[in-house]
């Protein structure tokens, strides 16, 4: 058996290197010392391994006939073309879950972290300024803020069970009203959300619908006093209005875990202290990603042993 | 009312000034030079009738003995540490802080710092603004949620930080001079035994005599390697070179601190290590409270001097 993967932590390159033949392919080398790697090994790929950056498009996937499955080390699965694995009879799996907990804390740090100016603070504190110039500027409060989340599925749900302990009432939006939110206020428009809240919270899957859920309306909806947090997918997002309505102070701050082009981030941003900016690190604890490793490993197994999959999307 | 002599310690808040300066006759000490406090003090004993501190710059015998005509010490601050207690006991002086309109901001910041100390959210940032993030990931860090938090000081802002932590799945234990029975958290009635069953150690108790360096070298070392330590209570609630060694060896992993033994002064070698979080004292430093605080100070001396009820008076 054999795997393609990318950029993976070593916990789980052990692991695939023990079971399976594993090729690594890198992609940020010329494209063609990529394409000559995947010529070479063609035949023998049975299975890839993707992850939130890089997964399986439609190019990768018709350059290996004996693609089988395709095991992502990520929730998300946007970078998959699943019309494309579903025709050909390919399985993918994800890592649902075992990460949860760990991007919903993400967002409560990015809550608080925007909220309470952490990182300037902390940055002043280290450069002496405190003993120099005296106390910090005033912060503004988030117990009792209203979040507001935009799509209450198992990660939204662990951020509105965290707020609700701070305190903050909390809203959503998403297709149809949720029976499990039955105490949180319903939004029929992701506008209505955003003007109903003080803190929204992008917290859905990325699919051509979601694309830009967040433009310049929901923005200006959002206000001078508003907090946007990203821990979705960069797409989510239409980037440039983002930063311009930062730039001009019609937005009141952001927390951003995801960018339109990883791992490059709008520079216009590195002088604002009202964001908080994350390399895409929702997942990336220690605990998650042994998790997550055991998940794409043991989907592989399963599925190399014809049991059932254990996490399959498709 | 504009007669009543007002000494304010130090600058606080903006708008807790304006209004001093407005209901009152208003002393800024911080105005004086130095060697004319004395004297300052003696020309304007007879109209000073209160002080407003907070918890940088108390009250001590010296000054209360200063002012004889003082009748109320007003902190805008909950902790009442840096107040002579006693002395004010003696003498008949009222002291008020400001419970409950902080606690919110400084469990909230309790939080903000076990997060941003286990996620590195400072290092993440600073990492992605300097254009690293384009040579390679950052790397990983460590999960809060389902984490043991022991607390030291079950009181107002102890039992909000609980509440907030249990929303991350977190098992509560906590140490305190009494056990409370309607709180539904495990008990240890040492702190040693507190920080070998956690491996996150907050302190939000206050600071008295007991509680000075209740967080030791002995405690440091059960709280272990992997265990790291926040600190919204007093700076003196640590012994801080204890600390400093511990988290340059190694023998703690890291920790989030919002108050030092000398504020302004923070221990040089932390300003360089990523895995501590620097905080300069602002556990309540939001402009709602602040307003609060400050309208809490303002409806104490008020009701002083109108005979009133004290709204939250400590003695």
């Amino acid at each position: 058996m054999t795997c393609s993967s990318v950029q993976v932590q070593p916990y789980l390159l052990e692991a695939l290197e023990e079971k399976f033949t594993l090729h690594k392919l890198d992609t940020t080398t010329e494209p063609d010392k990529a394409a000559r790697f995947l010529r070479s090994h063609r035949d023998s790929i049975r299975a890839v391994v993707g992850t939130a950056f890089v997964g399986a498009d439609a190019e990768l996937i018709d350059q290996l006939p004996n693609l089988e499955i395709v095991s992502s080390y990520s929730v998300g699965v946007d970078k998959i073309d699943l019309a494309k694995c579903k025709e050909k009879g390919i399985r993918v799996t994800n890592c649902p879950d075992v990460s949860t907990d760990d991007v919903a804390d993400l967002a409560l740090g990015l809550m608080l972290a925007v909220s309470r100016r952490l990182c300037p603070i902390d940055r002043y504190v280290r450069s002496g300024l405190w003993s120099k110039l005296g106390d910090y500027e005033l912060t503004t409060k988030f117990s009792g803020k209203t979040v507001g989340i935009i799509g209450p599925g198992n990660i939204g749900m662990a951020i509105a069970k965290r707020a609700e302990a701070f305190g903050c009432p909390i809203s959503y939006f998403s297709r149809s009203k949720k029976p499990a939110c039955i105490n949180y206020n319903y939004c029929p428009t992701v506008v209505d959300l955003a003007a109903n809240c003080d803190i929204l919270v992008v917290a859905c899957a990325l699919t051509p619908d979601t694309r830009h859920i967040i433009n310049r309306d929901v923005i200006d909806a959002l206000g001078p006093e508003g907090v946007l947090i990203n821990i979705g997918r960069g797409p989510h997002v239409d980037e440039a209005e983002l930063v311009s309505a930062l730039l001009e102070g019609r937005l009141g701050g952001a927390g951003l875990d995801v960018f339109q082009d990883e791992p490059n981030v709008p520079e216009e941003l590195f002088k604002l202290d009202n964001v908080v900016l994350m390399p895409h690190v929702g997942s990336a604890t220690v605990e998650a990603r042994k998790a997550m490793a055991d998940l794409v490993v043991g989907n592989l197994e399963a599925h190399f042993l014809n049991k059932p999959l254990l996490t399959p999307v498709v | 009312m504009e007669s009543i002599g007002v000494l304010l310690m130090c600058p606080m808040y903006s708008y807790l000034e304006q209004e001093l300066q407005s209901r009152f006759n208003l002393f800024k000490l911080w105005q004086q030079p130095p060697s004319k406090i004395t004297e300052f003090l003696k020309s304007n004993q007879r109209t000073i009738k209160a002080v407003v501190s907070n918890a940088r710059v108390g009250v001590d015998a010296q000054l209360i003995d200063s002012l004889p005509n003082l009748e109320i010490v007003a902190s805008f601050s909950v902790g009442f540490d840096k107040i002579d207690l006693k002395r004010c006991e003696e003498k008949g002086i009222r002291v008020t802080n400001t419970p409950d309109v902080l606690t919110d901001d400084v469990a909230d910041l309790g939080i903000a710092l076990i997060l941003a100390v286990l996620r590195k959210i400072c290092p993440c940032d600073g990492f992605v603004r300097s254009g690293k993030w384009k040579d390679g990931d950052f790397g990983l860090s460590t999960k809060f949620s389902s984490k043991p938090v022991g607390i030291v000081g079950l009181g107002r802002i102890g039992s909000a930080i609980a509440k907030r932590a249990q929303a991350f799945g977190c098992s509560i234990s906590y140490h305190s001079r009494t056990q409370k029975p309607l709180k539904p958290y495990k008990y240890y009635d040492n702190i040693v035994d507190l920080a070998k069953n956690c491996s996150i150690l907050v302190v939000a108790c206050s600071l008295t005599d007991e509680t000075r360096h209740i967080v030791n070298r002995e405690v440091i070392d059960a709280l272990g390697p992997r265990g790291i330590l926040i600190n919204v209570g007093r700076g003196a609630h640590v012994d801080e070179p204890e600390l400093v060694s511990a988290l340059l060896e190694g023998r703690l992993a890291g920790a989030g601190l919002d108050v030092y033994e000398d504020e302004p002064e923070v221990p040089e070698p932390l300003l360089r290590l990523d895995n501590v979080v620097l905080l300069p004292h602002v556990g309540s430093d939001t402009v709602e409270t602040c307003n609060a605080m400050a309208d809490l100070v303002l409806a104490n001396l008020e009701a002083h001097f109108n005979s009133r009820p004290l709204p939250t008076p400590v003695i």
